[in-house]
């Protein structure tokens, strides 16, 4: 298993060719109160970057990107019913899609744990 | 927060407790605390401290200032008595609105409060129309709080007592915990509650007082704006602005009878012409269906996809726990209970005519049962 993170705030966990992706607990406090959440349906193929959730809190609405390509095999259903999981548990139960990865090179970029930690504090 | 932005007096008091500041109306203010939808449900149910210090505190003085005033807003100020407040606007000559205000008839003056990001604007709009002999004073030296909720008369009556006996829309002048404050008994909340004027020099202490009660915590812009949405009160500069008019908006109240009968006022020919024979579009309430919020600048369509309207404000609603809206509506289709589409960044949602406010008011008036 890896951690990988983005500047948008994302964090992709791989375990073999699956990922799984959230928005980071910088980002949760960032956004307050997530009031609804819309996940990408299973099957639908996203590359990397382009739009593939959408989190409105009180205060705004936001797009998730897929920060890497692949086939969605899951979005999270609980998330869905109850979007308060993105604020009390981003990184565990609040986790947004799962996807097949169609091209494992895409996580080269990205940054780990310690990198994302001093990436936050310049923010 | 941008460079260029303003300074409030209890900018450290935010900061120490936690706030999120962001820039508004050209000022650094708090946005949240601990968070939106936990502040705007202790403002609902116990007692919230909000900072309105940006907003214009004015006093218009002078022999001819009751006809001065009156020949620049719709309100009656003739009737108007000692330690009452009325809900006024500005207007241009084709009756669009330039700001909505509170002004108090307050012994030889009247004081007027109104907006921040429009008091430069007021301040210069007023002063250029005002008669010879009038005087208007921009008190800068005055912060402005509100305390809000149905805990707020407690909480207040023990720093200073005698507010208890205020009703809804009247003032006076009290001493907190010692400090000369000016309070009355209004909102933007539609709770219960009061705003404090008192000098910036001393409202760190008056926060502090307020803030140890224990029915009370300090409450950001981002419930403020949660909370006077669903008590349908509109929003200068997103409801309110020069294209709109009273009776667009639905605020057909502020123009008192005599004044609607007598007119001498800016946008009288207008305003009375839109009472006779109604207006093309009005302001509505909106209850989403969904739970996606549909907020400021969405669309309202017709069956054609042809825009038909504006939403101007719009956010989730902590205490409905649903999405709900204000939108500028074809007057044909703005009968409560009929139904709109709206579109919000390519998607299509389905939205009632619900009467406003969406949740009910509490204010203490003078007669009412406690």
């Amino acid at each position: 298993m890896s951690l990988h993170y983005t500047k948008e705030h994302e964090w992709i966990r791989v375990e073999g060719d699956i990922a799984t992706v959230g928005i980071t607990d910088f980002a949760q406090a960032q956004l307050g109160d997530v009031v609804f959440v819309e996940v990408p349906e299973t099957g639908r193929q996203v590359s990397k970057g382009s739009e593939a959730a959408v989190v409105e809190s009180v205060k705004a609405a936001s797009d998730v990107y897929a920060p890497v390509s692949g086939e969605v095999l899951e979005g999270n259903q609980a998330l869905v019913e109850d979007s308060a999981l993105v604020n009390s548990d981003p990184e565990g139960e609040g986790w947004f899609f799962r996807l097949r990865l169609s091209n494992p090179g895409e996580l080269e970029g990205l940054m780990d744990a310690d990198a994302y930690r001093s990436f936050c504090e310049s923010q | 927060m941008s460079e260029a932005d303003m300074i409030l007096p209890l900018d450290s008091w935010h900061r120490a407790r936690g706030a999120r500041m962001v820039s508004f109306a050209g000022y650094s203010m708090p946005i949240q605390y601990e968070g939106i939808i936990a502040e705007h449900r202790w403002t609902r149910e116990s007692a919230g401290l909000f900072d309105v210090s940006h907003m214009g505190q004015l006093i218009i003085a002078g022999a001819g200032a009751e006809k001065g005033l009156e020949s620049l807003l719709p309100g009656d100020l003739a009737i108007l008595k000692e330690g009452r407040l009325r809900y006024s606007l500005l207007l241009t000559d084709d009756a669009g609105i330039l700001d909505d205000l509170m002004v108090t008839r307050r012994g030889d003056h009247f004081y007027m409060v109104v907006n921040g990001a429009t008091k430069e604007a007021d301040i210069e709009h007023l002063r250029e129309r005002l008669p010879a002999g009038v005087v208007l004073d921009h008190m800068k030296e005055q912060a402005l709080l509100a305390l809000q909720g149905p805990k707020a008369v407690e909480a207040l009556s023990r720093l200073a007592p005698g507010v208890e006996d205020l009703s809804f829309m009247t003032g006076g002048a009290f001493r907190l915990s010692g400090i000369p404050a000016w309070i009355s008994r209004s909102g933007y909340t539609g709770e219960d509650g009061f705003e404090i004027s008192v000098p910036a020099s001393v409202v760190t202490e008056v926060a502090d007082l307020l803030a140890e009660q224990p029915e009370v915590k300090p409450i950001g812009l981002g419930a403020r704006d949660s909370l006077r949405l669903e008590a349908g009160l509109p929003l200068y500069g997103h409801d309110l602005d020069p294209t709109t008019t009273p009776i667009e908006a639905d605020l057909g109240f502020a123009i008192s009878k005599r004044r609607r009968a007598e007119g001498g006022f800016p946008g009288w020919f207008r305003i009375s012409k839109e009472m006779e024979q109604g207006t093309i579009r009005r302001r509505v309430g909106l209850a989403v269906l969904g739970r996606q919020p549909v907020r400021e600048g969405a669309m309202v369509v017709d069956g054609e996809g042809n825009e038909v309207g504006k939403v101007t404000s719009g956010g989730f609603s902590p205490m409905l726990e649903a999405p709900i809206a204000m939108a500028y509506v074809p007057t044909a289709s703005a009968d409560a209970g009929g139904t709109v589409t709206l579109a919000q960044r390519g998607k299509i949602f389905e939205a009632r005519i619900v009467p406003m406010p969406f949740v009910p008011h509490r204010y203490h008036r003078k007669g009412a049962a406690k």
